[in-house]
C-alpha cells in the first residue's frame, strides 16, 4: 500500500539562513583553526561565538519577546548541518538544547530570566539528560531533588554534560516525589569537585561529568510547575534532530576530502577513483548522504507538528545519518591509503566527531530498537 | 517544479482522489482464476495479456492515463499532478498494473520528444489504449551493458532499412506491435556511438522471428529477436540517421526515471515495506511470529527508513533549494539503482525470515502468500540488471556526477 506524500517544508526565511551558514563556515572554519580551538580548554573561539550571536544564531527559535527570531525549531538545522560539515565545535548545540527546554518548562519570570542572554550570546546554557551510565531514556535519569524547608537539595549523578565546566546556567532534570522536574543551576551554585571531564574521542568537543551531591538550590531554582518529562522527551527529539543533522554534515565533509583524494591521487598511472572498487563504494556513500539529507529535511519539516510523527522523524533521522556518517569515516581513512592513518590528515577529525555523534543521544541500533515498538506493533 | 506553484488546491486535490478512488473501487477487475504476473516483463500467457490490456484500456477510456500528455495525441493536457494523484490510488488500492510499459514510460515520451509529428499521431494514442504493445530493442547477445558496441545492422534501401542481426532480453516481444530500436546504420563512422540510428520497427514485418526465453522463475516473459533481411519502412527512423545513441540515451533517462514525461500508472505491482511487515506477522519461526524476533523487527525498521528515503527523494526534486549544490542531479540518477537494489533486498530478506515455509514455491498451497516473495526475490534481478545494471549505475554515477575517472 502506498502511504501518504511526505511533505517537505522549506521556507525562504530558512534557505536565506542556511546560505549565509555556509558561507560563513565555510569561511571561517577551517581546518586550521579547528585545530587550533581544538587545544583551548573550553575548545571554542569566543569572538567566533559573538559572531554567531550577531547572526541571530543563538535566537533562531526563541520567541521574538526574548530576542529571537521564532523560526520553527526545524530551522536550526540550516545552520546544524554546516556545523557538522566544517567541524565546528561551540557551546551550540548544548546552549540550543537548553534554551528549548526552559522555553518548555519555565514560567515566563524564568524565560525573562535567561533566554535574551541565551539570544545574545550572553549566557552559555547546558543541560544534563544522561545518567552516570550514559543511559540514553529519560526514565534512568538518576538526579534526586528533595523538598528542604526551604528550597531544594539535589543528589545522584549524570553524564555527558556538554560545556559544564563553563557554563553560565545548567537545567538539571530530576525526580521528585511529583515525577520529574527541571532545575536551574548555576555555576556559583557549583563546587569545583563536581565537575570532571570526560576525556572524549572526538577532542573538538568538551563533556563533562556532574556529581549534584550536596547542590543547595532556592524555591526559583524549579522551572515552571508541575511534570516535566513530556519537556524533557522534547528535548531528547530536539537532539536527535540536530545531532542527526551535524553526522548529516560530517558524513559530507570527510566524503569531500575522500572525493578530491580519488580525483588527484594516482597509482598505477590512473586516479584511484577511476578503479571500481572505490569508484562504487563513493557512489554508495553519496547516495547515504543524500539519504540522510532527505531525512533531515523531513524531520525538520515535521518537527513542529504532530508529535508522534515527529519523534519518528528523528529517530529516523538519528540512526540512518549516524551509520552513513560511520560508512563515509571509515572509507575515507581506508581510501587515503597510509595518509588517512595520520593526524595529519583531516580525515581523523572526522572519524572522531562521527564517533562522537553517533553514540550521543542514542545510537542507530537502540532508535531502531525503538522505532520497531512504535511502528510494527 | 516548486511545490507553491502546484496548479490545484489541497481541497480540490482531495477531492480529485475520492473521485478516482470511487472510480477505481467500481471499475478495478476481480481477481482472475489464473496467476497474475508481478510486473510487465513476465507477460507468461494469453490469458493475462488479454486481461492486462483490457484493464489498460479501461483507465485510458475513463481518462486516468497519459493525462498529461498533449491532447491532441490522446492524452488528457491536464497538469502532471492530475496523473500522480491517479497513479498513487491506483497503488494505494492495489490495481493491476498497465501492460504497456515500454509504451507508456519510454517510447511514448521519446516519441513525444524527439519524435516527428506524423510519429506523434500515428502512435501516442494507441500506446496509451494498449491497442499496440511496444517492446525493446537495445540488448544483444554479444552486447549487454555497452549499448554503443550494438551490431546489429541497419541497410538503407530505396524507402526502407534491411534489419540484420539479433535483439535479446525482449519483453513482450511476442505480443508487441512495435519495437524501439537501436542498430548500426555506418560501421565506419568515426566512433561507435555515431554509427548508430533508432528505429519505430513494425513487429509484424517478414523476416522477424520471436524465440521465448524462458526466465529462473520457470515462466516466460523474454524472448530473442531474430532480423533476417526484415524490411521496415524509413519514415520509423528517429531522429537523423547516426543520432541513435542520442534518442537511446533519451530511452534510458525515462526508463531510469531521470527524466519525467511518462503516462503514468504503476508498471509493476506496488510492492512495500508494510507488506514485508505484514509477511512477517504471518511467518511462524519456531512456532512464534517474526514479528516477535527482536534481529528480524530491526531489520523491518530499516527497510521502512530506506523506504522513506526513497519517497523523500523523489520528493526532494521537486524544490530545486532542497538539493544538494553540484549534485543537484542526484536523486534522480540514483532512483533506479537505489529502487531495484531495494526491492531485491527486500524480497530476499521476507523469504528469509518466512522460516519452514522459506523454501515453499508459487505451487505448493502451504506456501505463504501463493509464494508470492520467492517469485518475486527472482524476478527482482530483472530491475537490477534491465535498463543498465547496478554496477554499470555506479560508473555512470561515478564518472558524471562525482567527476571520478573513467575505469
Amino acid at each position: 500500500m502506498a502511504a501518504e506524500e511526505l511533505k517537505l517544508k522549506y521556507t525562504d526565511e530558512q534557505a536565506m539562513l542556511a546560505d549565509s551558514a555556509w558561507g560563513f563556515l565555510r569561511e571561517r572554519c577551517t581546518s586550521d583553526k579547528v585545530r587550533e580551538w581544538m587545544d583551548l580548554s573550553t575548545g571554542y573561539d569566543t569572538t567566533l561565538w559573538q559572531e554567531m550571536a550577531d547572526l541571530g544564531w543563538l535566537g533562531i527559535a526563541l520567541p521574538e519577546e526574548h530576542g529571537g527570531s521564532c523560526l520553527p525549531a526545524g530551522a536550526l538545522v540550516s545552520v546544524v548541518e554546516p556545523m557538522g560539515r566544517y567541524l565546528l565545535a561551540t557551546p551550540f548545540l548544548a546552549t540550543t538544547l537548553a534554551g528549548q527546554l526552559l522555553l518548555g518548562t519555565a514560567s515566563k519570570a524564568q524565560c525573562r530570566e535567561w533566554l535574551p542572554a541565551i539570544a545574545k550570546g550572553e549566557c552559555i546554557a547546558t543541560l544534563a539528560l544522561s545518567d552516570a551510565g550514559g543511559s540514553w531514556v529519560p526514565e534512568h535519569i538518576d538526579v534526586k531533588a528533595s523538598r528542604m524547608k526551604k528550597g531544594w537539595r539535589l543528589e545522584g549523578k549524570a553524564s555527558g554534560v556538554l560545556e559544564l565546566a563553563y557554563a553560565d546556567l545548567v537545567l538539571v532534570p530530576a525526580r521528585t516525589d511529583q515525577g520529574l522536574a527541571v532545575f536551574a543551576v548555576s555555576r556559583e551554585d557549583l563546587s569545583y569537585t563536581a565537575i570532571e571531564r570526560e576525556q572524549l574521542v572526538d577532542e573538538t568537543r568538551r563533556s563533562y561529568r556532574l556529581d549534584c551531591d550536596g547542590i543547595q538550590l532556592d524555591d526559583s531554582a524549579r522551572l515552571g510547575k508541575g511534570d516535566a518529562t513530556a519537556a524533557i522527551h522534547d528535548a531528547h527529539a530536539l537532539a536527535w534532530l540536530l545531532v542527526g543533522s551535524e553526522l548529516t554534515g560530517v558524513a559530507d565533509g570527510a566524503f569531500s576530502l575522500m572525493l578530491d583524494y580519488l580525483k588527484t591521487r594516482k597509482q598505477f598511472g590512473k586516479t584511484i577513483g577511476s578503479y571500481q572498487a572505490l569508484k562504487h563504494p563513493a557512489v554508495e556513500i553519496m547516495a547515504q548522504i543524500e539519504d540522510s539529507r532527505g531525512l533531515m529535511q523531513y524531520a525538520a519539516s515535521v518537527f513542529e507538528g504532530d508529535k508522534g510523527e515527529s519523534a519518528v522523524a528523528a529517530r529516523m533521522l538519528k540512526a540512518y545519518a549516524g551509520e552513513t556518517a560511520a560508512y563515509a569515516t571509515d572509507r575515507a581513512v581506508q581510501f587515503h591509503g597510509a595518509f588517512g592513518f595520520t593526524w595529519e590528515c583531516d580525515v581523523q577529525l572526522y572519524f572522531r566527531r562521527a564517533t562522537w555523534a553517533r553514540h550521543v543521544f542514542g545510537d542507530a541500533l537502540h532508535h531502531r530498537a525503538r522505532l520497531a515498538d512504535l511502528l510494527l506493533d | 517544479m516548486s511545490q507553491d506553484k502546484q496548479p490545484i488546491s489541497t481541497e480540490e486535490r482531495d477531492k480529485f482522489a475520492q473521485k478516482v478512488r470511487a472510480w477505481l473501487k467500481r471499475n478495478m477487475p476481480s481477481k482472475p482464476d489464473f496467476r497474475l504476473p508481478l510486473t510487465f516483463m513476465e507477460i507468461d500467457n494469453q490469458a493475462q495479456f488479454d486481461y492486462l490490456c483490457d484493464w489498460q484500456c479501461r483507465v485510458y477510456e475513463a481518462g486516468y492515463l497519459g493525462m498529461s500528455w498533449p491532447a491532441e495525441y490522446g492524452g488528457g493536457g491536464l497538469p502532471q499532478v492530475y496523473q500522480d494523484i491517479v497513479t498513487r490510488e491506483m497503488a494505494r488500492l492495489q490495481a493491476p498494473f498497465m501492460i504497456n510499459a515500454i509504451g507508456l514510460s519510454w517510447a511514448g515520451p521519446t516519441i513525444l520528444k524527439l519524435g516527428t509529428e506524423a510519429q506523434k499521431k500515428r502512435y501516442i494514442k494507441k500506446i496509451l489504449s494498449a491497442e499496440e504493445i511496444w517492446c525493446q530493442g537495445f540488448s544483444e547477445p554479444e552486447n549487454g551493458s555497452d549499448l554503443g558496441n550494438a551490431q546489429t545492422r541497419a541497410v538503407r534501401d530505396g524507402d526502407s532499412y534491411v534489419i540484420n542481426g539479433s535483439k535479446i532480453w525482449t519483453s513482450q516481444a511476442e505480443y508487441a506491435a512495435h519495437m524501439i530500436l537501436i542498430a548500426r546504420t555506418d560501421p565506419e563512422a568515426p566512433n561507435k556511438y555515431a554509427g548508430l540510428s533508432f528505429f519505430l520497427a513494425p513487429m509484424d514485418t517478414p523476416g522477424i522471428e520471436i524465440r521465448r526465453i524462458r526466465k529462473m522463475t520457470g515462466e516466460y516473459g523474454f524472448a530473442q529477436t531474430f532480423f533476417d533481411d526484415a524490411r521496415i519502412p524509413a519514415d520509423t527512423l528517429v531522429g537523423e540517421e547516426g543520432q541513435g545513441w542520442n534518442v537511446a540515451m533519451a530511452v534510458l533517462a525515462f526508463e531510469r526515471g531521470a527524466a519525467l514525461g511518462q503516462a503514468g500508472g504503476n508498471i509493476m505491482s506496488v510492492i512495500t515495506s508494510r507488506d514485508l511487515v505484514e509477511t512477517a506477522r504471518k511467518s511462524l519461526r519456531d512456532g512464534r511470529p517474526a514479528l516477535e524476533d527482536v534481529r528480524i523487527r530491526e531489520q523491518l525498521v530499516q527497510f521502512m527508513i530506506e523506504e522513506r528515503c526513497l519517497r523523500l527523494g523523489r520528493q526532494r526534486g521537486r524544490d530545486q533549494r532542497l538539493l544538494t549544490p553540484g549534485r543537484e542531479f542526484a536523486p534522480m540518477l540514483l532512483g533506479k539503482l537505489q529502487g531495484s537494489e531495494y526491492m531485491r533486498r527486500m524480497a530476499a530478506f521476507a523469504v528469509s525470515m518466512q522460516g519452514g515455509q522459506a523454501p515453499l514455491y508459487v505451487d505448493d498451497p502451504m506456501a505463504l502468500d501463493g509464494g508470492v516473495w520467492q517469485r518475486q526475490h527472482m524476478n527482482s534481478y530483472s530491475a537490477t540488471i534491465g535498463g543498465g545494471t547496478s554496477e554499470i549505475q555506479r560508473n555512470i554515477i561515478g564518472e558524471r556526477l562525482l567527476g571520478l575517472g573513467k575505469g
